[in-house]
């Protein structure tokens, strides 16, 4: 079952061409994880499922229908995204941020319907609650780490309230506990509301660990599609980014853990299942 | 991989978010006294600008070469006395007041919502180039087609304001990056220089032309009567109306392109919408009253202090409170060199260059 699928997409800057003839799935209700090396056209994809980019062929489908050929607010209702390093206006508290994300519920002459028991304060509220952003809410958005800046977009999102969540690279600069942190959040609005979640991801590893799919890319193709067990192993982390790695289950959750070697160390023979050593990389 | 490799512990990953430790988020001091200031307040705070404006009006009726008292304006404005020599003083003085008024309201939703639509603190139809286009566009008609009349000068500032906001618009989307808050800064800031200077070409090289054309081009409120304003007010009611309107579209915007169009924005469209209120509030208030700079760039971030960065409050706090300025300044431009006037453009840009200057200071140039 897949909500949004890419047909034959083919997406371009101007004239340069990254990805052509793609075709892949969102599988519904997972955790999905893009990955791939730099530039391999990962978060161009992830633009094209979003609708920020229009293919030059090809189309995403969303429930059968070209996203494009939907109008934007009502798409807006279903297909959420957070992009890359977004900003926030100056001076703005985290209450009136996640209010924001609201703004595809909102009719022209609603603007102000506020109030307790409103749609509204509920999806701010409960977006707040999720996030654990509730004691933030009067705060100004600068004066927060990047962690609880963090939390704070993704609460923007939820109040957004759609059933698919796009995610791009939502870790990056954070230290390992808030990745960690931002990650067991989508989780658990994963499992809780049975979100659909994309997220373009640079930390092998923890995809590994979140994904129920993986996606994996390499020069605008997919190379590989499947569950992180099936996909991520030594010759995928060779191919895709070109390093020589062990890989070993996470004796914390059991998924693949990838161990890189680089020229200056040597994997222990006996510790590994892989009996080929990875020493002619060094030369 | 061994099958063990499977065991993924979903207990663990079932694990709630816990709340935010105390000692992370450290004390709830941090709220600022302005947030908590302006929490629901914003309606009184409208009130008192409104009070304000109302003040500067009465000034700017009451102060002059022949002062008159406040209670007797209002007597003039209630019951009109043809034989008393203050009230036809006042009246004379009315036409004066509306076009501050107007021109004043035009300029400070213009600026408000070009720094919303441009996403940059310096936007300013000033600093954007757009009053350069109308000043020249109307310059060039005086020259070339004899224009007198000020109910023809605001044709050409429409054109004059449209061309301008379209080609520091183009050129700044010029690059990968597309049109960003600097490149439309710069944009506007090269093209106003290429535009002014033109401008004083064709001054130069006509007398007449300069003549005709001294007066207005420093900004001033004095001397226009009801049938220069008459024809504008059209177009800045139409042009207020949709600015008025986008509060919730800038909102949006302000929170950059890809958000917004993952909010089920259309930014071109959105952009495209504003920008016709811009051109057509920015047109007639430079063919009324010649290219008065600043007043859309201080207002709108004064305003703030008092409505944070919600437009749907910023636009209707800058329509009442940039004309309120502007009758102040040409109030005081009025008394400060008696007998002689200062020119209210010259007031507001002497109030408004130490504002740029400390927004550019600030450095946070890119974030809005």
């Amino acid at each position: 079952m897949a909500r949004l699928s890419a047909r034959d997409l083919t997406l371009q800057y101007e004239q340069r061409r990254v990805i052509e003839g793609l075709r892949t799935e969102i599988p519904e209700g997972k955790v999905t994880m893009i990955v791939g090396a730099n530039g391999c056209g990962k978060s161009t994809l992830l633009r094209g499922l979003s609708r920020l980019l229009r293919p030059a062929a090809g189309a995403v489908t969303l429930d059968g229908k070209d996203i494009h050929s939907r109008p934007a607010k009502e798409l807006a209702r279903t297909l959420g995204l957070l992009p890359q390093q977004p900003t926030a206006p100056d001076g703005i508290t985290v209450r009136d941020l996640v209010g924001r994300g609201r703004y595809p519920h909102q009719g022209f002459f609603r603007n102000w319907s506020h109030g307790d028991s409103s749609p509204h304060d509920l999806a701010v509220r409960n977006a707040l609650d999720a996030t654990a952003t509730t004691e933030l809410a009067d705060r100004n958005v600068d004066e927060l780490s990047g962690g609880q800046r963090q939390r704070v977009w993704i609460a923007m999102a939820l109040a957004q309230e759609t059933e698919v969540l796009l995610l791009d690279e939502p870790t990056t600069y954070l230290d390992l506990a808030h990745q960690v942190e931002v990650l067991d959040l989508v989780t658990d609005l994963n499992r809780r509301r049975g979100t659909t979640v994309a997220i373009v991801l640079h930390d092998l590893n923890l995809a590994a660990r979140y994904a129920d799919h993986v996606i994996a890319m390499k020069d605008g193709a997919v190379v590989a599609e499947g569950t992180g067990i099936d996909v991520i192993t030594e010759e995928l982390v060779r191919t895709v980014f070109g390093l020589e790695s062990r890989v070993v289950p996470d004796p914390v959750s059991g998924t693949p853990l990838i161990v890189p070697i680089g020229r200056h160390h040597y994997p222990a023979p006996q510790a590994t299942e892989t009996t080929k050593p990875a020493l002619e990389i060094a030369s | 991989m061994t099958a063990s490799t499977t065991a993924a512990s979903s207990g663990e990953r079932e694990r709630t978010l816990e709340a935010p430790k105390s000692a992370k988020t450290g004390p709830q001091l941090y709220v600022r006294a302005e947030v908590r200031a302006r929490k629901g307040k914003q309606p009184a705070w409208l009130l008192a600008a409104v009070v304000v404006l109302a003040l500067a009006c009465g000034a700017s009726l009451a102060v002059g070469a022949r002062a008159i008292p406040l209670g007797t304006v209002l007597d003039a404005l209630v019951h009109f006395n043809a034989a008393d020599g203050n009230h036809a003083v006042v009246h004379a003085r009315i036409p004066r007041t509306v076009l501050g008024l107007l021109a004043g309201g035009a300029l400070g939703l213009a600026g408000a919502a070009m720094q919303g639509v441009a996403r940059n603190p310096l936007a300013d139809p000033g600093i954007m180039g757009v009053n350069a286009g109308a000043a020249l566009a109307v310059v060039g008609g005086i020259y070339l087609f004899g224009i007198t009349g000020l109910s023809g000068y605001i044709w050409f500032a429409f054109v004059g304001a449209a061309a301008a906001a379209a080609i520091v618009y183009l050129l700044a989307s010029l690059g990968r990056d597309g049109a960003t808050p600097v490149k439309l800064a710069l944009a506007g800031a090269a093209l106003s220089a290429g535009l002014y200077s033109l401008m004083n070409v064709v001054l130069v090289s006509s007398q007449d032309t300069l003549d005709r054309f001294r007066f207005w081009q420093v900004g001033s409120v004095a001397g226009r009567d009801w049938s220069v304003i008459l024809p504008a007010l059209p177009f800045l009611a139409v042009g207020a109306l949709i600015v008025l309107l986008s509060g919730r579209i800038l909102n949006g915007l302000a929170l950059g392109d890809d958000l917004a169009r993952g909010l089920g924005q259309r930014v071109g469209l959105s952009r495209g919408i504003v920008a016709l209120g811009v051109v057509l509030l920015c047109g007639s208030a430079t063919a009324l009253a010649g290219p008065i700079a600043f007043l859309g760039l201080v207002i709108p971030h004064a305003v703030r202090f008092f409505t944070g960065p919600d437009y749907r409050w910023i636009l209707p706090f800058s329509l009442v409170l940039a004309p309120a300025l502007l009758l102040a300044s040409d109030v005081v431009g009025r008394v400060v060199l008696l007998p002689g006037e200062v020119p209210a453009g010259i007031m507001t840009a002497i109030l408004g260059a130490p504002v740029f200057v400390w927004l550019v200071r600030r450095g946070k140039g890119a974030s809005l």
